[in-house]
């Protein structure tokens, strides 16, 4: 493989047929936008680079159907649209990137030139901060399929006690999978509620009843100080801030993620904290807010303004970011300026546990005030919309999805909160309260969606999670 | 095979859940869960099933031989 100056193709039709694309990351993004790519027409070189031996694979499934045993962790590849046909990196991470050069470099030294390059490579786990205790055995943290194979290895061997650290969505649906095993079951978060960065600390109460009256013991407002391992270094206990010590076998650190940007040091884009900044055609920024002609970023590293927002750069590690985001990467990257589309995506996301179907349109922690619309809470079948400054931003919904494609409308056109009545259940005395989000700062798990302000390189955006 | 379904569309129907019990199934009253990758004994069935999904959530492969295994 060459990185050699070869010429690069002047025009568009010229690019579609010889020009050279290299896309960074083989997971859900990175493979939509490769058959995106060819759908569109671009029959040159296109070489897929991945640091994950597999080829692309689902993750939604890991910590569900896989850890609770029905589904091997290596069954969740994903289907193909089309075939790409494309040169396949698999196993090497891309290790720098040399925007003058137009090359990747690869941690086997191996050198990949593009003419055009998309930035797919999303996040990965935080670890447990302690290197120490993170190493020790019976640790796990949980994003890729070898984890979700390690993790079921040791649910399946009848631990006495999981710890499970962070009530965000992963944690919670480890949580309910454990009950489902029959395991014992401690959550400890931070924050006063599980899901709170989510979905604030209204739903998250309903959310802290459910995971009781399920059995987890469910303790909020602890961090976890250090875990204890026992001569053979395998995890015997776990500390917590209230003094409390727990005999745990099984631990899993579930404490948001962190986005993969360390391969583009050096290379003068927008890249930071919360991922690349790009505009909403999927074009980087530089560092100084100017786009690119030629890298594009799509998935959860991708932030790019929304118009629904405030146009604040906006960041979303949901599976259909993914999916619709590297539709429109892979459409622009060999479309010319006047057919380039906008990728301005309504939020959604679903996550199932303890039976119960979440989901959720919009961004909810961009609302400060929570309505229950439809339903109650008692029951766990209620649909709620979140408001600010008179306009609804959010809905979620409890085994009530049928009714989310309303919210969503309203949302769409900024319509009124509270909204217009939906059906013929609307709790009679129901009124807007504090949606009770954590404020800024507070050190909980990172939300998986999250508005990152007004700068392309977030220089204003400084939110530094504490600690653990 | 391989399939997925999108679980943002999916509004907890379960129009496939009896045509392709062993593939897709239903957790509480909502929530779809399913084999990704299921013996490809099961094709036509999931084929049905996807097919009497009133969103059209369910995608399939369109390929029998698919890239970049290692």
């Amino acid at each position: 493989m060459s990185g050699s100056a070869s010429e690069s193709p002047k025009s568009l039709e010229a690019f579609k047929t010889r020009g050279r694309i290299v896309i960074v990351g083989a997971s859900l993004a990175g493979l939509r936008a490769a058959e995106a790519l060819r759908a569109a027409g671009f029959t040159g070189r296109l070489t897929m680079i991945g640091d994950e031996a597999d080829e692309p694979y689902d993750r939604p499934p890991l910590s569900k159907q896989v850890l609770a045993g029905w589904v091997p962790a290596s069954h969740t590849r994903l289907p193909r649209a089309r075939a790409v046909d494309a040169d396949w990196r698999l196993g090497v991470a891309a290790v720098a990137l040399d925007r003058v050069a137009k090359l990747v470099r690869l941690a086997n030294g191996d050198e990949v030139g593009f003419d055009r390059l998309l930035i797919a490579t999303g996040v990965r786990s935080r670890q447990w901060p302690n290197p120490d205790e993170a190493a020790l055995d019976g640790v796990y943290t949980l994003r890729t399929s070898t984890d979700a194979a390690r993790l079921r290895k040791a649910l399946a061997a009848s631990p006495k006690r999981v710890l499970v650290i962070g009530a965000g969505f992963i944690g919670s649906e480890v949580a309910s999978v454990c009950r489902d095993l029959g395991l014992e079951v401690t959550v400890a978060e931070r924050a006063a509620t599980p899901l709170a960065g989510a979905l604030g600390g209204v739903i998250g109460a309903v959310a802290a009843e459910m995971q009781r009256q399920h059995g987890v013991d469910l303790r909020t407002g602890v961090g976890v100080s250090a875990l204890e391992g026992d001569a053979r270094g395998h995890v015997r206990a776990a500390h917590l801030s209230d003094g409390t010590t727990l005999a745990v076998d099984v631990v899993l650190a579930s404490r948001g993620a962190s986005r993969t940007i360390e391969w583009l040091d050096g290379a003068g884009l927008a890249a930071g904290f919360w991922g690349v900044g790009c505009d909403a055609g999927c074009r980087a920024f530089d560092i100084n807010g100017v786009v690119t002609d030629n890298i594009f970023v799509a998935g959860d590293i991708a932030r790019s303004p929304h118009v629904l927002y405030e146009y604040q750069f906006l960041s979303m590690e949901h599976w259909d970011n993914a999916v619709l985001g590297a539709e429109i990467a892979g459409h622009n990257m060999v479309s010319d300026e006047t057919q380039r589309r906008p990728h301005l995506l309504l939020p959604g996301f679903w996550s199932g546990q303890f039976g119960i179907n979440i989901k959720s349109v919009g961004v909810p922690s961009f609302g400060d005030e929570i309505l229950l619309t439809q339903g109650s809470f008692e029951s766990r079948r209620f649909a709620a919309a979140y408001g600010r400054r008179g306009r609804i931003v959010g809905a979620v919904t409890f085994d009530y999805g049928k009714w989310l494609q309303f919210y969503g409308a309203q949302i769409q056109r900024s319509g009124p909160f509270p909204p217009p009545a939906a059906g013929f259940d609307r709790p009679a005395d129901a009124r807007p309260v504090p949606a009770d989000f954590p404020a800024r700062g507070v050190p909980t798990g990172i939300p998986d969606v999250v508005l990152t302000g007004h700068d392309p390189n977030e220089r204003s955006a400084e939110y530094r999670p504490r600690g653990h | 095979m391989r399939i997925v379904v999108d679980l943002n569309r999916c509004l907890g129907y379960a129009q496939c859940v009896p045509l392709a019990p062993d593939v897709l199934r239903l957790k509480g009253d909502e929530a779809l869960t399913y084999d990704p990758n299921p013996d490809d004994k099961h094709r036509l069935r999931v084929l049905r099933a996807a097919a009497s999904c009133p969103v059209q959530a369910i995608l399939v492969d369109q390929l029998d031989e698919t890239e970049g295994k290692p």
